[in-house]
C-alpha cells in the first residue's frame, strides 16, 4: 500500500505548475558523482508477512533471560496501559504534526511531558525531546558554546563518570565543530572527581557531570557545580529521570543550579531494544533558551481567550534560521514522548520515588549478596543509586558466558571502556528483580566461582 | 513611507549608522527593517569589546514571524549595547532611529559600502515598486 497520497495526475500537474519536467530534475543541484544508483549493502524489499516473521525469529533469540546489565538502558515495569493508549490512532505516528489547528491534542501531550521534565529537572524551560541521551550530550555542548559566549574556549571538560559511549556520539557530532571533550581524574577509592587534580587555571565552556555516574556511583555534585561556575563555564548535568524522584535536581546543584540538564529518557516507560528507539530529554535555565535546540510547545490563548497550545520560539529553528538554527533536530521521538508522558502520569511522584527506591534496595541487595562470594568486592566506597561496580579475581568475559548460559545477563563489562580498572563488572537491579531472582543470580555466581576454583586446583 | 532621517548612513541591509561627535558611529536597523519584520521579540546583542569586520554578524533582531541578523556597517570594536532592548525589543519598532538603537562603535578604519540618504531612498522605491 502507498502512503504518499499524490497520484501520477497529481504530479504531473504540479511538475507542470513549476515547468519541471521530472521529480529528478529538482535535485539537479546535487552534483552527478554524489549521487548513487543504488544502495548494495541493503537487502531486497521484504512483505508485511514477510518481515513480521523474521522480527519473531529474531525476538525469540533473546529468549527470557534475567537482566542485570544498566549501562544506560534499564529494565522496569512498563505499566499496560502505557502502550495501550500510546498506540492508539490519534497518537500512533512516527511523525508528530504540529499544525496547531489541527494537533491541539499532540501539543498538549508535548507540553504537559515538558512540565513534567523540568519538574523532575528542577530547570525551567525543556524541549520536546532529542534522539537520545547520547546526543544529547551533543546538543548541549553546542548550545553551552553558544550561550556561554564570555568562555573563549571550546573545551568541554568531563567527570569521570560520564557515560563513555555517550562522549563518543558527542565527539562525533560536536568535534567537527572544534570542541574537544576531555575527561578529569578519577578518584580511584570513590570512583568519582578527583578533586585534588583540578587545574585552578582551567578556563572549559562547560563542564559535564553524570549523576548517578556510569559507574553508579553518586558524585558531589554541588561542589563540581560550584567550582565549574566559578570558572565561568557552565554545567550540563546528565541525570538518569528515574533517579530524579529521590536524589537532587540538577537544578538545585550548588549555589546555581546547573545551566542544562539532559540524558536518556528511555527508563520512563521505553522498553529495553536493541539500541532504540529510546529518546533524549533536554532541559535549561530560562536565560539560556534563545539557544536551546529543538521545538518547544508553549501554552497560549486563542482570540477567544481559550487555552491552547503551539509551537513558540521557531526563530531558533531551522525552517526560519535555516543555517544559523540552533540544531537540525526538529520532529525527533514523538511517540516514546507520548509513552513517557503516559509512563509518568500514570507513576506520579510517589510511583516514580518507589521505582527509585525498590531499584535502589535490590541493588544493594544484590551486592551485598555477590560480595559475600569469596573473589567479588565493590570497586568503590560510598553511596550509590541502582548500579554498582564489582571487582571479580578473575576475567570477566567467562564469567558472563557461564551466567548466560543460566540463562542470567550478569551484568556490564567494563574493561573495554575502562581498563584501567582491571575485571570489573557493572550490575544493576532494577524494581523488576524479585529476590527470588536476585538470589539465584548470587546462587548461579557462587556455583560458578566454587566450580571454576576446584577446576584450577 | 518610511521615515528617512538625512543625517545618517544606510547600508543595503537596512541598516543606519550615526556619526557620533567623539568618533564612534551608533547603529541601529531601519524604519523599513522594523516595519518588514513586525514586533520585535527579542534582540541577542553582541558583547561589548567584541571586535566586529564591516559584513560581518554583529546581532539578531527576532520578531514573532523572523529572525534576521544585523551585521556591521563598518569594522570597529563594540563600546556600547543598548541593554535596554533586553527588556523592551519594541523600542526598535517604536523609535529607530532613536531609543530603538542596537550598537555603539569604535571605528578600525575598515569601512563598508554605505549609503547615502537619496541612495538608500532609490533602494526603497525599487523593492517597492
Amino acid at each position: 500500500m502507498p502512503f504518499i497520497p499524490h497520484t501520477d495526475d497529481d504530479t504531473r500537474d504540479m511538475l507542470e505548475a513549476i515547468g519541471a519536467e521530472s521529480i529528478d530534475e529538482l535535485f539537479d543541484e546535487i552534483p552527478a558523482e554524489l549521487k548513487i544508483d543504488a544502495l548494495d549493502g541493503i537487502p531486497e524489499a521484504m512483505s508485511e508477512m514477510e518481515i513480521s516473521r523474521l522480527m519473531r525469529e529474531r525476538a525469540a533469540m533473546d529468549g527470557a533471560p534475567l537482566c542485570f546489565i544498566g549501562a544506560g538502558a534499564y529494565e522496569h515495569h512498563i505499566p499496560q496501559a502505557v502502550w495501550d493508549i500510546a498506540t492508539r490512532g490519534e497518537y500512533y505516528s512516527a511523525y508528530t504534526p504540529y499544525q496547531a489547528e489541527a494537533s491541539q491534542g499532540t501539543l498538549q501531550t508535548v507540553y504537559e511531558y515538558q512540565s513534567m521534565i523540568t519538574e523532575l529537572t528542577g530547570l525551567d524551560v525543556s524541549n520536546a525531546s532529542l534522539y537520545d541521551g547520547a546526543s544529547g550530550l551533543a546538543e548541549a555542548a553546542l548550545m553551552a558554546v553558544r550561550s556561554n559566549r564570555k568562555a573563549k574556549s571550546r573545551q568541554v571538560l568531563l567527570a569521570p563518570g560520564v557515560s563513555p559511549t555517550y562522549v563518543k556520539v558527542a565527539t562525533a557530532i560536536a568535534g567537527s565543530q572544534g570542541l574537544t571533550f576531555d575527561y578529569l581524574a578519577m578518584d580511584r577509592s570513590s570512583g568519582n572527581l578527583d578533586f585534588d587534580s583540578l587545574d585552578e587555571n582551567a578556563e572549559p565552556v562547560a563542564v559535564v557531570v553524570q549523576q548517578p555516574t556510569f559507574l553508579g556511583t553518586l558524585e558531589d555534585v554541588d561542589r563540581i557545580t560550584d567550582w565549574a561556575h566559578a570558572r565561568g563555564a557552565f554545567v550540563i548535568a546528565i541525570a538518569n529521570p528515574t533517579s530524579l524522584a529521590v536524589l537532587k535536581a540538577p537544578g538545585h546543584w550548588g549555589e546555581q543550579g546547573a545551566d542544562i540538564a539532559c540524558g536518556d529518557g528511555q527508563p520512563l516507560g521505553v522498553p529495553l531494544s536493541s539500541g532504540g528507539p529510546y529518546f533524549g530529554y533536554m532541559t535549561c535555565k530560562q536565560k539560556h533558551v534563545r539557544q536551546m535546540p529543538g521545538r518547544i510547545i508553549g501554552r497560549t490563548t486563542d482570540l477567544e481567550g481559550k487555552p491552547g497550545f503551539t509551537l513558540t520560539l521557531q526563530a531558533r529553528e531551522q525552517h526560519i534560521r535555516r543555517s544559523k538554527a540552533t540544531s537540525n533536530i526538529c520532529t525527533n521521538q514523538g511517540l516514546m514522548v507520548t509513552a513517557a508522558t503516559i509512563y509518568m502520569s500514570l507513576l506520579g511522584n510517589d510511583g516514580l520515588s518507589a521505582v527509585a527506591r525498590q531499584s535502589a534496595g535490590n541493588t544493594a541487595r544484590l551486592v551485598a549478596g555477590l560480595t559475600a562470594i569469596d573473589g567479588i568486592e565493590r570497586l568503590f566506597d560510598g553511596p550509590a543509586f541502582h548500579e554498582a561496580a564489582l571487582r571479580l579475581d578473575r576475567p570477566v568475559a567467562p564469567v558472563l558466558e557461564a551466567l548466560a548460559a543460566r540463562d542470567i545477563l550478569g551484568g556490564y563489562d567494563l574493561g573495554a571502556d575502562f581498563p584501567d580498572l582491571g575485571n570489573a563488572l557493572l550490575v544493576c537491579a532494577t524494581e523488576t528483580k524479585t529476590e527470588a531472582d536476585i538470589d539465584c543470580y548470587v546462587e548461579a555466581m557462587q556455583e560458578i566461582f566454587t566450580a571454576s576454583l576446584a577446576e584450577s586446583a | 513611507m518610511s521615515e528617512l532621517p538625512g543625517d545618517l548612513q544606510y547600508t543595503t541591509d537596512h541598516e543606519w549608522l550615526r556619526r557620533e561627535d567623539d568618533g564612534n558611529v551608533t547603529v541601529g536597523i531601519t524604519d523599513h527593517a522594523q516595519s518588514a519584520l513586525g514586533d520585535l521579540v527579542y534582540v541577542e546583542l553582541p558583547e561589548v569589546n567584541q571586535e566586529v569586520e564591516s559584513g560581518g554578524d554583529m546581532a539578531v533582531v527576532e520578531s514573532v514571524k523572523a529572525a534576521s541578523d544585523v551585521y556591521a556597517p563598518i569594522g570597529g570594536t563594540v563600546v556600547a549595547v543598548n541593554e535596554a532592548l533586553t527588556d523592551d525589543p519594541e523600542a526598535i519598532n517604536n523609535d529607530p532611529y532613536g531609543e530603538g538603537w542596537i550598537v555603539k562603535l569604535e571605528p578600525s578604519g575598515d569601512e563598508g559600502e554605505l549609503l547615502t540618504p537619496d541612495a538608500y531612498q532609490a533602494l526603497l522605491d525599487e523593492l517597492e515598486s
